[in-house]
């Protein structure tokens, strides 16, 4: 939903990025107020992903220049543990295994540094094992899942389930969704996406990276950014995913290709 | 004319001062003692040019004096309380750990005349008996704990040793006999601090269908040192899983060697050490086979921290009469710090042809892509590399016996400071 005077959540101003000195990210601009679900769609390569993991603060990535406010906070200074623990989560596109570590002590941890830095009481494994059970109907996630090790061995489904769960239960205020909608069947991604609608409300906002329209029949976005060679290169309403999945991301090369050719000689374009 | 090399007459000197304090030899094992000692007279300590000990620096050993002292002077007071149904005894390696007990239906001491014509027999049968630790041992240790297991009622039993005076010696030698199809869960907690050495023989024999699930939780505080050889031999159909821990001494070497008699039993070996600040953990394994159709399942775990150094060997011998062996062998290492040291070796001689033998050795650093999601979850960077500390050990505690999980190994392992310290 757009509120007009809605809080200003993240604001990223002309963020570059690289990894392995390769530059990745090259001026990207972004404003999200709560309420808001943003989609950015783009094709392998144009830095959907990058931008995610630089938000979340991936060490591999490094930022060259711009900057990140996340409720006027600087969020590039911040550790990972410190950004999740102020309201941004990062939805992985590959959720990570770790044998050995059980999920409901993960998940448990997890919660209690939120609630810690929110000015929560931490919750004993009683009173999480109560909410963890009813988080788990977000997902309609088999409780079985909280007695194995974290992600090992879930199919690619569960292993999403498992994503929105920790989102259900960290309740962030920015929820930065990394493809989730990859490897996922059409009844999978219902329940991802119900689950990711039922947890959006006015007080916080959501960042979906995707491929594929199919996510945003089921989430309606309320922006759409088309992003290319590390910036965004277009904005627009729901209508651009449509208009993305009918014509393909050839007329974004184009533009793009238009744009470079206009840039040459002359002053850079800023274009949001 | 040979001339003795400066650290071999540091040797002998440190064998000579120790076998010069012993009591004269005394009791059931009078004879062994008597072997023992002359062969300790005679023979050097390892050194490092022998392929056996060239990963392991014997110098936080020779760094001790241990002297002919009791090493605990009672039963502390702290100890977990025994698990329900475990008998539970304490080895002082002075006293006569069944004075006073009652032992459970299915388990009865050995008689003098038992005792003579089993001792050295497994030893024997895994080819260890001449292995430096053994002779030491033999040259120390007066007394044995040997029991028969029989019948059909599994049994439990804990063996519980401290050594905790300084400068101090507790020599441990322990001797099973499991008849046909007869069960036992052994729990060994080996506790060790202050500059004492503990010094363990031991020796089981598996009768046909026998099992034994055998647990040696090994927890020191440097200086104190620990040497361990354990000597099964298994007759067909019976299993023997052993799970052994150890962190915290300035040298821990357990080396569990297994023969299976005829083949077609089941071995199941798990191990993990932590060596940190300057430590020394050493595992030599050996299996043989010596019939066909026998299994093997081992997992070798181990953390390296500060300048620890980590040793693995597994030996693992299946000779032409071992045919249809199927053998699996895997190290899996964390190295945590550059000063850091881990040698792995898997020694696999096989003749036979139709025989199914994997190993595998990793090492790594904690993974970053581990670490990074569980900060992306709001966990700080220290908890996060001991969740993953945690789950890199934990696989390695899943089958323990009861009574060993009684002392709380994991927290143990992973606690901060001593593993000794008390656990909240």
């Amino acid at each position: 939903m757009i509120l007009p005077d809605a809080e200003l959540l993240l604001q990223i101003v002309d963020l570059h990025a690289r990894v392995d000195d390769q530059p990745i990210l090259k001026g990207v601009n972004l404003e999200i107020r709560a309420g808001e679900i943003h989609a950015v769609m783009g094709r392998n390569g144009s830095g959907k992903s990058t931008l995610s993991k630089v938000l979340a603060g991936h060490p591999s990535y490094r930022v060259t220049g711009g900057s990140v406010l996340f409720r006027g906070e600087d969020l590039l200074a911040l550790p990972p543990e410190q950004r999740a623990r102020i309201g941004v989560f990062l939805g992985f596109q590959y959720p990570v295994e770790i044998p050995g570590v059980s999920n409901l002590e993960f998940l448990r941890v997890a919660t209690n540094a939120r609630r810690l830095e929110r000015g929560e009481e931490e919750l004993d494994t009683f009173s999480f094992e109560d909410l963890v059970h009813e988080r788990l109907q977000v997902v309609q996630m088999d409780p079985a899942f909280l007695a194995r090790s974290v992600n090992e061995g879930f199919s690619g489904g569960e292993k999403k389930r498992n994503e929105i769960l920790q989102m259900a239960l960290l309740e962030p205020l920015l929820a930065i969704l990394d493809e989730t909608d990859s490897g996922l069947d059409i009844d999978a991604l219902r329940i991802v996406a119900g689950g990711v609608n039922h947890l959006a409300t006015a007080a916080n906002a959501t960042l979906l990276i995707t491929h594929y329209q199919r996510l945003l029949d089921v989430i309606t976005p309320d922006f759409v950014h088309v992003m290319a060679a590390g910036r965004i290169l277009r904005t627009g309403g729901k209508e651009l995913a449509l208009e993305l999945e009918q014509r393909g991301y050839d007329w974004v090369d184009q533009e793009l290709a238009d744009q470079e050719l206009a840039n040459q000689g002359a002053p850079a374009l800023g274009v949001v | 004319m040979v001339l003795a090399s400066p650290v071999s007459n540091l040797h002998s000197a440190w064998a000579s001062r120790l076998l010069e304090g012993l009591p004269a030899v005394t009791g059931d094992l009078a004879e062994l003692q008597r072997r023992g000692r002359a062969a300790l007279a005679a023979t050097p300590l390892p050194q490092q040019h022998q392929e056996d000990w060239r990963f392991t620096d014997l110098s936080p050993l020779t760094a001790l004096t241990p002297r002919w002292r009791k090493a605990c002077p009672e039963l502390p007071s702290d100890l977990p309380a025994p698990a329900p149904g475990t008998l539970r005894l304490w080895l002082d390696g002075r006293g006569d750990p069944l004075a006073g007990v009652v032992l459970p239906a299915g388990l009865t001491p050995l008689s003098p005349a038992e005792l003579d014509g089993a001792l050295g027999h497994s030893l024997a049968a895994v080819g260890c008996e001449h292995h430096w630790p053994v002779q030491f041992n033999h040259a120390t240790a007066g007394r044995c704990l040997a029991l028969r297991v029989s019948g059909p009622e599994p049994i439990s039993l804990e063996l519980v040793s401290a050594a905790s005076q300084p400068e101090s010696l507790l020599p441990l030698r322990l001797l099973l006999l499991l008849e046909e199809q007869a069960e036992l869960e052994l729990s060994q907690v080996l506790l060790g601090s202050g500059s004492s050495l503990t010094s363990l023989v031991l020796e089981a024999h598996l009768g046909r269908g026998a099992r034994l699930r055998h647990a040696v939780i090994a927890l020191g505080e440097a200086p104190a040192c620990l040497l361990g050889h354990l000597a099964v031999e298994q007759e067909s159909e019976s299993r023997y899983q052993l799970s052994t821990a150890s962190r915290g001494w300035a040298l821990a070497r357990l080396e569990p060697r297994i023969s299976q008699l005829s083949g077609a039993a089941h071995t199941q070996l798990t191990g993990l050490q932590l060596a940190e600040e300057r430590q020394v953990a050493v595992t030599h394994s050996w299996v043989r086979f010596e019939g066909p159709d026998g299994s093997l399942e081992q997992l070798h775990k181990a953390i390296a921290d500060g300048q620890g150094r980590s040793v693995f060997n597994g030996a693992v011998r299946v000779p032409r009469a071992a045919q249809r062996t199927n053998a699996s062998q895997l190290s899996r290492n964390l190295l945590l710090s550059p000063q850091a040291r881990i040698d792995t070796k898997p020694e696999l001689e096989i003749v036979a042809d139709d025989v199914r033998c994997a190993h595998g050795a990793t090492v790594s650093r904690l993974q970053l892509d581990q670490l990074f999601y569980l900060q992306s979850r709001g966990i700080d960077v220290e908890l996060a590399a001991n969740l993953l500390k945690r789950g890199f050990c934990a696989e390695a505690l899943q089958q323990l016996p009861t009574a060993a999980a009684n002392w709380r190994p994991l927290e143990r392992l992973l606690r901060q400071g001593s593993p000794l310290g008390e656990l909240p």
